[in-house]
């Protein structure tokens, strides 16, 4: 029985602990590196922006949203690879793939659209990347 | 006081709406009456309307989905016989404003009050039991859900007797669907029915996602899962995905029709084609939230029926996932014809190719499955055979059309139509009917009727060929969807043998109607004993017919795919002598009240009633908050109960009762 | 004898996510036999694990949402239709403000899940009540600014450009209202019944929600914002 109970009880999520929200909930430290991180990567950005440093702008705003997006998904949401979390991770990339799928594709078909259906309406315009 | 809404609204003087107004009131004047007579409102409210049985809420389901079949139906009878009539000098007897009504109507209703309802319905009947949970996730949330679908339906239905329903498609495309051109009352009813029902079908997939991923029993893996619970788990996933942007699209539109702004309008900006590219995000998942569970269904028949495991469980889950993903990429096929051009066109048409294999994949499983079995041609297998040659047939029309080239020809003509009916008829209705025919012992405790089955299933497999084989012609010739009137003479003949199969399936829906009739009255012949009428394979048929409130007297342990069929063979008793007190969720009105207050506000924004948007919505969300300060949410059924009830069940299985 | 077998032959199954903590609670204590096992226990943390999967699941849902009206704006925000541009009326620093504001109650809502965790009961309203000032602070400012924008001519129906910010930001700030909401109802719900089991899967959900919110607006600041302006 007591084999069976370790193979059982042991490996699983949480295993034999009978109480609740004690030991594997999250820390203060992971708050405090997710905030100040995420302080950071927001003021950087809205830095660049205010002070018009002009090229590359698009591109390293879209880079700190990235970045700020994962860090609140690490440290806030808790969000890992490990058994209990593995569903929750599973649909969290799915759900960014479907996004992706999207965004991507709209702008695609709008973009072609736009490009083929009204000549030279570039100013008429799609946001595109190149920013 | 009341908004846009006056006395003016109901159609007194149109002859045929009143007519179907009359016998709809007639009809629901009865049902209360009868409940009334029989002293069942009782029992109706605290067993059924607040019940947070799966079972019960997916009986709910189907039958909501039935009577909205019987309502798209009417519409589809009184299309196809407007067109056999209006040729030339005869104008039929539908003018132009209620024949755009009847397509509008029969569209919405079919899809998201007939297929859906039924697909769910299914879905909670049987997804709990096979894998052996005693209820699903969120039990309360799924009467909250059902009773959202069904204030949607409702809704659709109101607009019959007050105001009219949209007369622009059933997908609303602006910039018809603007307020400028439909300034009426009727997309605003397309539009709050749709959100409404929309909500619970969200919510409904987020709950079947969770029942499946964290109930089911030990032992079983998810390659141990029965391919219904694969296909469940991907079309919920997929309505998780596409139903919040239809949430969005709606939403979009009614922000043009309400506040005035200029999302899909002809000025200031606005673009309708951005309407056209969300919808079909929505809408083309939507096509496999359909057919996928009932692929499911097909799943589990054929193995049944042919007395041997599915051929090719890997490659059939493995196709299921590769459609949850493929589904998404799929949508632009549906606009061609936009002009965004040629490369465009060619990735969405190769992607439309590429679904159809994993698609074909199922098929020839299926086959083989088949292939050396014992296969017994009971009602559930012949409609399935029934779906493999139509379905096979649609698909191939199906990929003809996902050639642009094609396409630019094809687009917007009746080729349309009969490609999409057949292989939603082809393979949605049939795979329902035989979904029902299967597990209609397993909800109901007796068997369908087996000759009326099969010769309901007859009528509507000629009655799909008649109905729907002279449209594939009559698009290659050029005639187009949606009209009300024609002067081809070539055209005539075609449409009056559409008519006639519409007529053939109406004798398979009268068949099904006497079906059910005479299923009840000869309910104790009918009556399955064994609570395994098929000599099934998964852990639904372990249990007795109907199964008990709490399912599992006790949580079964499996081992093998095909849990039971290693459980019959090993000569496994599920039975123990002990039974232990089994923790249930209690019912609620809470999901009921919420829903009918939806409604109203629903109602209430289609007329513009303010104050009443106010009320309706203020008393939603304080019912909500009402209940979360309600703990008396559950309670245990006790084991002296479960004993006699399972006690019960030994003996009529025993054939002693 | 037999009952263990069976169970150490369905061990390793049984660890699988999905059903482990079923399986470990047919052992504990309870009565097996054959095939089937007894569910005596109550699983709380059964509930509370399958609570908060459903509400992440409906936090996706609301990612698809929200996906659908940035791909909106994304493609509309061009179509200013001679009216005024992004650049034209935003306005970065009450933009920066009103996202400290959200980043701070992001941080002091993580305050209020530790304080529950430590079962420190007015510590954790405490906090819930920072948060909802700060919540409270943003939805105020983000107010403020439309009711500018309005005033000035700039209002949701001048073009789609205008209707598609409108329209995605109010979506956000109605969240965040109904963020707002939700914790009051758990504020009252603490104080008036402890740190229960069920008001701890509610806070945790809560505590989800707030947090998915604050990545919605980074999206929203980025994209609409930033870019607005650095175009």
């Amino acid at each position: 029985m007591n084999v069976a109970n370790e193979a059982l009880a042991g490996h699983g999520p949480h295993g034999a602990h009978g109480a609740h929200g004690s030991g594997h909930g999250p820390s203060q430290k992971q708050y405090i590196i997710g905030f100040v991180l995420a302080i950071l990567l927001t003021a950087v950005p809205f830095a660049l922006v205010m002070r018009h440093s002009g090229i590359g702008t698009g591109v390293l705003i879209a880079a700190f949203a990235v970045a700020q997006i994962v860090v609140h998904v690490v440290y806030f949401l808790h969000v890992n690879n490990s058994p209990e979390q593995r569903w929750n991770l599973t649909a969290l990339l799915y759900t960014v793939l479907m996004v992706g799928i999207i965004m991507i594709g709209s702008l695609w078909i709008m973009h072609h659209l736009y490009s083929s259906m009204t000549p030279g309406a570039m100013h008429h315009m799609v946001w595109s990347a190149k920013h | 006081m009341f908004g846009k809404l006056t006395l003016s609204a109901i159609p007194f003087n149109v002859p045929i709406v009143m007519g179907a107004v009359a016998f709809m009131v007639l009809c629901v004047i009865g049902v209360l009456a009868a409940i009334t007579y029989l002293g069942k409102w009782k029992y109706l409210w605290t067993e059924w309307l607040t019940s947070v049985d799966h079972k019960k809420i997916g009986i709910m389901y189907m039958i909501l989905a039935f009577i909205m079949l019987l309502r798209g139906f009417a519409d589809a009878i009184m299309m196809r016989s407007q067109q056999a009539l209006s040729y030339g000098s005869n104008m039929g007897y539908l003018p132009p404003e209620h024949f755009d009504q009847v397509f509008s109507a029969h569209g919405t209703i079919m899809i998201f009050f007939m297929a859906m309802p039924f697909i769910i319905g299914l879905m909670n009947c049987i997804l709990p039991l096979q894998i052996g949970a005693r209820d699903v996730a969120f039990p309360l949330l799924n009467n909250f859900s059902f009773w959202l679908t069904a204030a949607g339906a409702v809704l659709v239905n109101v607009s019959l007797a007050i105001g009219n329903f949209s007369r622009a498609g059933w997908l609303a495309y602006p910039p018809l669907s603007e307020l400028h051109f439909s300034p009426g009352v009727g997309v605003d009813y397309y539009i709050w029915a749709l959100q409404i029902s929309g909500i619970g079908t969200t919510l409904t997939g987020v709950n079947f996602i969770a029942t499946i991923l964290k109930m089911r029993a030990p032992g079983m893996t998810m390659t141990r899962m029965p391919v219904f619970v694969w296909a469940s788990l991907c079309a919920s996933v997929l309505i998780v995905v596409a139903f919040p942007i239809l949430t969005v699209t709606l939403g979009l539109l009614t922000m043009d029709r309400y506040l005035g702004m200029h999302f899909f309008t002809n000025s200031l900006g606005g673009d309708p084609m951005m309407y056209i590219n969300l919808i079909w995000i929505w809408g083309h998942p939507e096509v496999y939230i359909l057919i996928l569970p009932l692929f499911g269904v097909f799943s589990e028949i054929v193995p049944t029926f042919s007395g041997k495991p599915l051929f090719g469980y890997a490659s059939m889950v493995y196709a299921t996932m590769a459609i949850a993903v493929l589904s998404m990429l799929v949508w632009l096929h549906h606009f061609f014809t936009m002009g965004a051009g040629p490369a465009v066109n060619a990735f969405y048409g190769i992607t439309t190719m590429i679904i159809a294999v994993p698609t074909g994949v199922k098929i020839f499983n299926w086959i083989f499955t088949m292939y050396r079995g014992r296969v017994r041609f009971d009602t559930p297998m012949l409609w399935t055979i029934g779906f493999l040659i139509t379905f096979t047939i649609g698909g191939m029309s199906g990929v003809l059309l996902a050639e642009p080239p094609a396409d630019f020809v094809l687009h917007n003509s009746l080729f349309l139509i009969a490609h999409f009916h057949n292989v939603i008829i082809g393979g949605v209705v049939f795979g329902v009917f035989a979904g029902v025919s299967y597990w209609f012992p397993k909800i109901t405790g007796f068997r369908l009727h087996e000759g009326l089955g099969k010769l309901a299933f007859w009528f509507w497999f000629v009655g799909f060929y008649v109905a729907f084989m002279p449209l594939y012609a009559l698009g290659l010739m050029g005639a187009t969807r949606r009209m009300d009137h024609y002067n081809v003479a070539a055209w005539h003949p075609l449409f009056i043998i559409a008519a006639v199969g519409a007529g053939i399936i109406a004798l398979g829906i009268g068949t099904q109607v006497l079906q059910l009739v005479v299923t009840f009255v000869q309910r104790e012949k009918l009556r399955d004993t064994t609570g395994d009428p098929w000599n099934g394979r998964t852990l639904e048929w372990s249990l007795p017919s109907p199964a008990p409130a709490y399912n599992f007297a006790r949580i079964p342990i499996v081992r093998e795919r095909d849990a039971y069929w290693d459980m019959k063979k090993r000569g496994v008793d599920l039975k123990g002598s002990t039974f232990v007190p089994i923790h249930m969720p209690r019912n609620k009105a809470t999901g009921f009240i919420m829903a009918g207050c939806m409604f109203v506000t629903g109602f209430a924004l289609v007329w513009q009633i303010w104050w009443l948007v106010i009320a309706g919505f203020a008393a939603t969300v304080a019912t909500l908050i009402r209940h979360a300060f309600d703990d008396d949410r559950d309670y245990h059924i006790g084991a002296d109960e479960v004993r006699k009830s399972e006690a019960l069940y030994d003996r009529v299985k025993a054939g002693s009762v | 004898m037999s009952n263990e077998t069976l169970l150490m032959q369905n061990g390793s199954a049984a660890l699988k996510p999905g059903y482990a903590d079923h399986a470990a609670d047919a052992l504990r204590g309870l009565r097996q036999s054959g095939d089937a096992v007894d569910f005596q226990v109550e699983h709380h943390h059964d509930v509370a694990a399958t609570i908060q999967l459903g509400f992440w699941i409906y936090l996706m849902s609301d990612c698809l949402l929200f996906s659908g009206l940035f791909a909106t704006y994304a493609v509309l925000h061009g179509h200013t239709a001679g009216g005024p541009s992004g650049a034209q009326l935003f306005d970065l620093p009450s933009v920066l403000t009103e996202t400290m504001f959200l980043l701070f109650s992001s941080f002091t809502c993580g305050l209020a899940t530790l304080a529950m965790n430590a079962n420190n009961r007015n510590a954790t309203v405490g906090w819930l009540g920072v948060t909802f000032l700060l919540g409270a602070g943003f939805v105020t400012m983000e107010v403020r600014e439309f009711a500018h924008m309005v005033a000035i001519g700039a209002g949701p129906s001048h073009s789609a450009f205008l209707s598609s910010f409108f329209t995605l930001v109010a979506t956000h700030g109605l969240h965040v209202t109904c963020g707002l909401i939700f914790m009051v109802v758990m504020m009252v719900a603490v104080l008036r019944k402890g740190l229960t089991e069920t008001n701890r899967a509610r806070l945790n959900c809560l505590s989800l929600f707030w947090h998915f919110l604050d990545i919605i607006w980074v999206g929203v600041f980025s994209l609409v914002y930033l870019f607005g302006v650095a175009h």
